[in-house]
């Protein structure tokens, strides 16, 4: 790939491919799907946290033989979720570990029979001790996972952190917390499934990830693969939500239909989609840091811990992603990372856009400017001291050979934020006025891509084909959630084989029709498969000439004149690509040493907050966001994801808390569990700095997790240079706010006795 | 059962409809399973996220609140009444070009609420385009091109209201 060679088609702002579609109100998204027969199907939950199953009732005031009734005994195949660990069940079988686990699934031809019917299910349980907290998952007492009540530790460790302190000039410690974050996709999680002997299981349903949801419906219904087929429909949002619960979600409607003979719809209202499905891990970080006199990093211990809840889905793999970047964007001799997910009666946390990176980077990023404070040096100064550069090598001993650009990126964000005179202007604005400003800063990196050996075990394959109605397909099961992903790889795709864009076309996300291009997740699809697109575009091309006698340069009639000579001799023209791991990668899975990520993107954002003091409430005024995220495929989606992900990190930082009473959240409602609105979200202003990078598509790296690494430890900064005051969890309500702003007031001015 | 639900008279998007249907069936679900219309969604059933916005009588409400009964004689507005002739809508035209949908759900009732804003306030400025938009969430945008969608539809609005003036004279 040649990524300086000026490109038609990469590069622009072409609109996005469904958008016609959505925009005219036609896209089918599940719940616009109705098919003949079709029933509806409800789940029976758990409403203890944990214990044993001891009887089930069903009140007689039913007419239970309208209804299908599962039970786990009615499952064909295993009785577990197929993720990293198979621990989940599809339908508790005997006991429950968390609130709203799935015990009972009901169907019925009338979706309003079905909530009374729900009520009229009567469990007994013989009640468990349970533990709910991170804390109280640590006594060890009671066990309510594996052996330890741990899912997954991890020890990275980079010199020699012990011998550090001694000569430490300063040493800093400080713990951080963040809360749960619900992903609040604005269309809940829905399936619809069909079953019959003959072609087995078909589900069609707002998700991310159609061969997780195959996978595990593979072993659910012990059915050979292509007895499995699953469907992405159009698709209202995803964050990560709509990753690993559609699996279970399937699981339930395609066993109700195995039961009642019909295709059954469930979709979730937004109490039960809030109650029931995953979140955002909460998680505890502490740091303790040595510095020289010039604030240079000596040694940095890190101690981490997350809330994984009742069972372990994805939580080593996000405790890994939180593990890598803990350390932030910095040089430093000496690390030490010891971190631990931990088993609660929760209903289990998971996916959600950033995967553990926001956790650590909120305690890090809010660290540094613990860390400047102390150091009476000014927090950028104190981070351009510390940055990583090109050749440096990260704590996993990664070294950087690609470039490394903090120091533009930090003076570009300086000077768009207006930085230093706003900070200058608010100190001298502030001691006289109850509204008090602040800037804040946050430098991040965001690895790209599956962690570590995770993109050769994935082993993607992806391609286009030439269909004979004479459109380019892209062959992928990378879905389409808002991000993009139709649009930017069929702009890769038109441009590699040197068509217009609307040649192209995405090929139905079916697993009965396209490969396995992996999940999509992690910020790989651009990179990962768009350079897989990449190269099957080109290598389409050069099939086409050797063997149907494409010239070199070519009309679009004569690529398609000579892709129908390809089909007819060949029976179909079809060009696949399979990942290769870009060279010199080593990774050690044991030790945690090595290429933790193919590539990182890179960004510092800037925050302008002012806290009211009377009213305690804190406003983002307006927020500045600069990154290097490789080639930038397509200029206006790549701002909207930027922006989108800063809007959700103010959420994070600010506004959404997740309420939970004995692992029930008891906030499970729009009108309580409060997302910054239009009124809410401050200007932001997004501006990247492109440096191609080669192993991805076009050049593309990893964007649509990196801005909401930042914004939760940004704000905090601004609100503690407008303030005084070091906050050190998130969510920050205004009662926190009152709370902390009271209590200084009462120290700076003692009540008179 | 359904013999003695009330007959239901509703014109959407300027076509009659005659709806037999429980007095209390919410106007969202006439509209989805009654007669098709499955461009206005559901997003939270109580009156929170606006993505089910249509306009009844030339008033912005939340059909997920509106029970069937109260519609009756009503004139409503969908996003399937939008495009007319084939041909986008500005406000349809300004969110594909400048990126105001993403995952789509809520855009049904997003450009409802524009349009109707716009109708009130044909150039309306930043906090009159927040404060109409304030009744429908979208989570993945961060509305900033959103705003620039309505901004870029007002503006072209504006044009094509001067070239009509100019073919006036
Ligand atoms: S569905 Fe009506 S306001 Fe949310
Ligand atoms: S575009 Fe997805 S919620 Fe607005």
């Amino acid at each position: 790939m040649n990524t300086s060679e000026t490109t038609r088609i990469v590069g622009a702002s072409v609109a996005r491919k469904e958008g016609v579609d959505k925009l005219l109100g036609r896209a089918r998204y599940v719940d616009d799907i109705e098919r003949e027969g079709m029933w509806h199907g409800a789940t029976v939950r758990s409403s203890i946290p944990r214990g044993f199953i001891r009887s089930i009732g069903f009140d007689r005031r039913i007419d239970w033989s309208q209804f299908s009734v599962v039970s786990a005994s009615d499952i064909p195949g295993d009785n577990h979720i197929q993720l990293i660990v198979a621990d989940q069940p599809c339908l508790a079988d005997g006991m429950v570990n968390h609130r709203e686990e799935a015990i009972l699934l009901l169907a019925h031809p009338d979706k309003h029979k079905l909530r009374e019917a729900v009520e009229a299910v009567h469990i007994e349980y013989e009640p468990l001790p349970a533990v709910f907290s991170i804390e109280e998952s640590e006594r060890q007492d009671p066990i309510v996972w594996g052996t330890d009540n741990v899912f997954k530790t991890f020890l990275l460790e980079k010199g020699d952190v012990d011998s550090a302190w001694a000569d430490a000039a300063h040493i800093v410690e400080g713990e951080y917390r963040t809360g749960a974050q619900e992903h609040l996709y604005i269309e809940n999680n829905g399936v619809i499934a069909e079953y019959s002997a003959e072609t087995g299981v078909t589900v069609w349903g707002s998700l991310q990830c159609p061969f997780y949801v195959h996978k595990s419906l593979l072993a659910v219904f012990d059915l050979p693969a292509e007895k499995v087929r699953v469907i992405q429909t159009e698709t209202g949002g995803a964050f990560g939500g709509k990753e690993d619960y559609p699996s279970l979600l399937a699981a339930h409607a395609a066993l109700l239909a195995m039961k009642s003979g019909h295709p059954v719809k469930m979709i979730y209202d937004r109490m039960e989609d809030l109650a029931a499905t995953t979140k955002r891990h909460p998680s505890r970080v502490r740091h303790r840091t040595a510095l020289d006199n010039e604030g240079k990093l000596l040694a940095m211990d890190i101690e981490i811990a997350t809330d994984g809840g009742a069972y372990s889905t994805l939580s080593s793999t996000v405790l890994s992603r939180a593990t890598l970047h803990s350390p932030g964007p910095y040089v430093c001799p000496n690390v030490r990372i010891r971190s631990r997910s931990w088993a609660t009666n929760t209903v289990p946390y998971g996916a959600f856009r950033g995967f553990g990176a926001p956790q650590t980077i909120f305690a890090v990023e809010r660290h540094m400017d613990e860390i400047a404070a102390k150091l009476g040096i000014d927090p950028a100064e104190l981070r351009r001291r510390n940055f990583l550069h090109d050749g440096d090598t990260t704590a996993t001993e990664q070294v950087m050979r690609e470039p490394v650009i903090l120091d533009q990126l930090l003076d570009r964000a300086l000077a768009e934020s207006n930085y230093h005179a706003k900070r200058a202007q608010f100190t001298g604005e502030n001691p006289t006025s109850a509204v008090k400003r602040g800037m804040g800063i946050a430098a991040f990196y965001h690895g790209s891509g599956f962690t570590g050996s995770g993109e050769r075990y994935l082993n993607s394959l992806a391609g286009v084909d030439v269909t004979p109605e004479g459109e380019v397909r892209v062959l992928v099961s990378s879905t389409e959630f808002g991000q993009g992903t139709n649009t930017v790889l069929t702009q890769i795709a038109a441009e590699a084989i040197g068509l217009d864009y609307c040649d192209v076309i995405m090929a139905p996300a079916d697993t009965g029709i396209v490969p396995n291009s992996g999940p999509t997740v992690a910020s790989r699809t651009a990179m990962v498969v768009g350079r897989l697109i990449e190269r099957a575009g080109l290598q389409l091309v050069a099939l086409l000439r050797e063997h149907a006698g494409l010239g070199e340069h070519f009309t679009r009639a004569e690529f398609f004149a000579a892709s129908e000579r390809y089909r007819a001799a060949k029976g179909e023209a079809v060009s696949l690509c399979r990942y290769q791991p870009p060279p010199g990668i080593f990774w050690d899975d044991q030790k945690y040493r090595g290429e933790a990520y193919p590539a990182f993107a890179w960004s510092v954002q800037v925050a302008q907050v002012a806290v009211d003091t009377v009213t305690c409430s804190a406003e983002v005024e307006e927020f500045w966001a600069v990154q290097e995220a490789g080639r930038v495929i397509n200029p206006v989606l790549a701002t909207g994801q930027i922006e989108g992900g800063i809007a959700q990190g103010i959420g994070y930082a600010l506004y959404e808390k997740v309420l939970l009473q004995n692992g029930q959240m008891i906030n499970n409602q729009m009108t309580n569990y409060i997302m910054p609105t239009a009124e809410d979200v401050p200007p932001i202003h997004a501006h990247f700095v492109e440096i191609p990078f080669q192993h991805g598509g076009y050049g593309a790296k990893g964007i649509g997790e990196l801005p909401h690494d930042g914004p939760a430890p940004a704000i905090l900064n601004a609100i503690r240079d407008a303030t005084g005051v070091s906050f050190h969890s998130i969510p920050l309500l205004p009662e926190d706010l009152f709370a902390a702003l009271a209590a200084r007031q009462a120290i700076e001015e003692p009540a008179a006795v | 059962m359904s013999e003695c639900w009330p007959t239901i008279r509703i014109t959407v998007n300027g076509q009659r409809h005659l709806v037999q249907a429980p007095p209390m069936k919410r106007l969202l679900d006439v509209l989805r399973e009654d007669l098709h219309l499955t461009g206005t969604k559901e997003g939270c059933g109580e009156g929170e996220c606006g993505s089910c916005s249509v306009r009844m009588n030339g008033e912005l409400v939340n059909s997920c609140l509106v029970p069937a009964l109260q519609a009756e004689g009503a004139t409503i507005e969908t996003v399937e009444g939008l495009a007319q002739k084939g041909e986008l809508h500005p406000l349809q035209q300004a969110f594909l070009k400048c990126g105001g949908a993403q995952c789509g759900i809520c855009t049904p009732g997003m450009l409802m609420a524009a349009k109707h804003l716009l109708a009130h306030n044909p150039h309306p400025d930043i906090a009159e385009i927040r404060e109409g938009l304030a009744g429908n969430l979208c989570r993945c945008t961060g509305f900033m091109r959103i705003f620039e969608s309505v901004i870029a539809a007002a503006a072209q609005s504006c044009v094509a209201e001067e070239q009509r003036g100019a073919d006036a004279r």
